[in-house]
């Protein structure tokens, strides 16, 4: 009886300490509970590559980014059926992710997330061979710094952050981020993106700097300004800054640029743009990430996702910036000349990607702690 | 009928599926969790169990035990809110006729049956600077400000919405609206079991209707007034979506704060810390509850 008893400590111990172990332990614990949403993610079967798979992609993608009938046309001409489920920002992804891939084929991480899901090693390399409509890509989104060479991630669209507002409440176009970061103008009636790391980038470029240019310093000095400024601010959003300016919550949104266009199609008081300082560029990318059980179909539904009629479909619904060249040939005037969706070359020359940076990032979530307990 | 001290199997047959699904669903992700709030961040995907305690010390901090200090704060006054809203209620219930009672609770449980995200955007509806507050308010300003120019008098100034939304006043309404049935039920289970012969004897003796709650009501409902309170705190104090969906720039609360640690901070050993410290200050809470109400039994 007692043997047995020290038996068990024993395993116990050592499934404390190794944290693999542990770690396993725990991504079993939750493919187990992620299986009642998705049943046929197939928790225990391991997939035999090149070999026959089941009829199914799982697609993990954000919410209202894609259109309506591109999961049923390609259910009627590939006969694979797509599972969609949405999450709502990178976090959550990347958090559902820690643990081992819960089940998901293809993904939809942004540009600095495909760095940081590279590093952990949580993305599989893509097989080219199978993703032939790569041609129609336009030539800048081919290369990019944050996955030189394309090996793990198929450009899907583009966004820029800018400011959205209501054009019957605001005196001048609003074109600097001076409204929004440092003036009383329009007091309690703006919200900011609660995401503290864009919101610490934009303040440094608002103070000319680079936005991969923030240092412990700068970040004290942006506190500073934003601890000022925050009677001024109604709310730090989630995201749904489009919403709150539409409600007519607030007249003065700092939001991405393909959120304020889908408003601005239906109402024609509301406008957009990109401050003359310079902004922040996203990409979000299709990646498959590790141990996906189908991988084969997974190469294939990005292959497909990335085909001009299918990519005019999706943009002609979200009313983002395509990276797909072919399929903005066949998109209306009214698409390719706006100038929402597609900044003019003189603001987008001073926009550019924020690097992953694993040491200021925690810096960043402490700081807007501290912010929003004051 | 079976003995469960004479034949074990029968109980173990009982309890095992129960105490199964508890071991699995309960108790294993909770030790998982503890174990990583002993832990470092090794990289971005894995976690050390190194046995430090500087997640422990890192909770701390002013910063976090001020936050901890305001989540107490809104907490305690949603109860006391609670609890002045709730107690009327429950004794009201208790005094209308047997018959209509059920309706009269039913009607406190029904938004229980609404999902609490559903409950809290129509409660954003209701509140947003647009909404059917403001929008019925400004209309009664503007008949108000009619009404004196017809009678000669200055008309009022334009109408300006109140901030009812985004904000720390928001976050208390929201939570007191969501908790009210956790304060209403036990009460008026507490109220349920008193002798009304005792009120009746109470003022056939003299005492006036307050003094009568005072020292009748409330000493003989004390164990289900403070079983109330807890079950209101508790819940309040982990209250994460009121505070994310309704409150301002400064309404953070402590959950808030656990769930940046395992999101955007990528620090899940400090959220778990941060976690554990919030189960324990509960099961303080509740244990000081258990002894209260021992002493109070007791004592009638």
């Amino acid at each position: 009886m007692s043997d047995e008893v020290t038996l068990d400590l024993n395993e116990a111990k050592s499934f404390l300490t190794d944290r693999r172990k542990l770690l396993k332990g725990a991504g079993s614990a939750a493919i187990g509970i992620s299986l009642l949403g998705l049943t046929a993610c197939g928790g225990g079967k391991k997939p035999v590559p090149g070999g026959p798979e089941e009829a199914l992609v799982n697609f993990y993608n954000w919410d209202t980014y894609i259109a309506p009938t591109t999961l049923a046309d390609y259910k009627a001409a590939k006969g694979i059926s797509v599972k969609m489920t949405n999450f709502a920002n990178n976090d959550e992804l990347f958090a559902k992710f820690k643990a081992g891939n819960p089940g998901y084929d293809v993904i939809v991480p942004s540009n600095d997330f495909v760095e940081r899901m590279v590093k952990a090693n949580m993305l599989e390399p893509l097989d080219m061979a199978k993703i032939p409509n790569f041609k129609n890509i336009d030539e800048a989104y081919r290369d990019v710094s944050f996955d030189p060479g394309r090996k793990f991630s198929m450009p899907y669209t583009w966004l820029v952050l800018g400011i959205g507002y209501r054009k019957s409440k605001v005196k001048t176009v609003p074109d600097s981020w001076k409204v929004l970061f440092d003036s009383d103008e329009y007091k309690g009636r703006i919200a900011l993106l609660s995401e503290a790391g864009d919101l610490f980038r934009l303040y440094a470029k608002y103070l000319g700097n680079s936005v991969n240019e923030v240092t412990p310093e700068l970040i004290k000095q942006i506190e500073a300004m934003i601890q000022k400024q925050k009677p001024n601010i109604k709310s730090f959003h989630s995201d749904n800054g489009q919403d709150l300016l539409e409600q007519g919550e607030v007249d003065l949104v700092m939001e991405y640029n393909g959120d304020i266009a889908q408003k601005m199609a239906k109402n024609p008081d509301i406008g957009f743009i990109f401050p003359k300082e310079g902004s922040q560029l996203n990409a979000d990318n299709l990646c498959i990430p590790k141990n996906a059980p189908h991988p084969n179909n997974a190469h294939a539904f990005i292959n497909y996702l990335l085909d001009a009629e299918v990519s005019k479909k999706i943009s002609e619904e979200i009313q983002y910036p395509t990276p797909n060249a072919a399929g903005k040939a066949l998109m209306p005037e009214s698409y390719k000349n706006n100038p929402v969706i597609f900044p003019p070359a003189d603001v987008l020359a001073k926009c550019e990607y924020a690097s992953f940076n694993e040491t200021i990032q925690p810096l960043f979530e402490e700081t807007m702690t501290r912010i929003m307990a004051s | 009928m079976e003995d469960y001290r004479k034949d074990k199997s029968v109980f173990a047959a009982v309890a095992g599926t129960p105490l199964f699904w508890l071991l699995i669903f309960f108790v294993a992700p909770m030790a998982i969790v503890w174990a990583y709030s002993f832990g470092t961040n090794a990289g971005l995907a894995d976690i050390e169990i190194s046995g430090t305690f500087s997640n422990y010390a890192k909770a701390f901090d002013p910063l976090y035990l001020k936050i901890m200090a305001k989540s107490v704060a809104v907490a305690a006054l949603t109860t006391l809110l609670c609890l002045i809203i709730g107690f009327p209620v429950a004794l009201a219930i208790n005094f209308v006729a047997p018959k209509w009672r059920p309706w009269f609770l039913l009607a406190v449980m029904l938004p229980f049956w609404t999902n609490l995200l559903i409950r809290t955007f129509a409660l954003m509806k209701v509140l947003g600077t647009q909404g059917y507050a403001n929008n019925t308010l400004g209309w009664m300003w503007e008949q108000a400000s009619w009404l004196k120019t017809v009678t000669g008098l200055q008309p009022l100034s334009t109408w300006e919405p109140l901030p009812l939304l985004y904000n720390n006043f928001a976050v208390v309404l929201g939570l007191v609206y969501v908790h009210l049935p956790f304060m209403v039920l036990p009460l008026y289970a507490a109220l349920d079991r008193l002798d009304k012969s005792l009120i009746e004897a109470s003022l056939d003796l003299g005492a006036g209707h307050m003094r009568t709650l005072r020292k009748i009501v409330f000493p003989l409902a004390g164990p289900g007034i403070l079983s109330g309170l807890i079950i209101t705190f508790v819940p309040a104090l982990g209250a994460y979506l009121t505070p994310d969906l309704m409150g301002g720039t400064d309404s953070q609360m402590i959950a808030n704060v656990i769930e940046r640690q395992f999101k955007r901070a990528n620090d899940w050993p400090f959220g778990a810390a941060l976690s554990f410290l919030l189960l324990y200050a509960t099961f303080i809470l509740i244990a000081i509850q258990a002894s209260r109400a021992k002493k109070l039994e007791g004592r009638t």
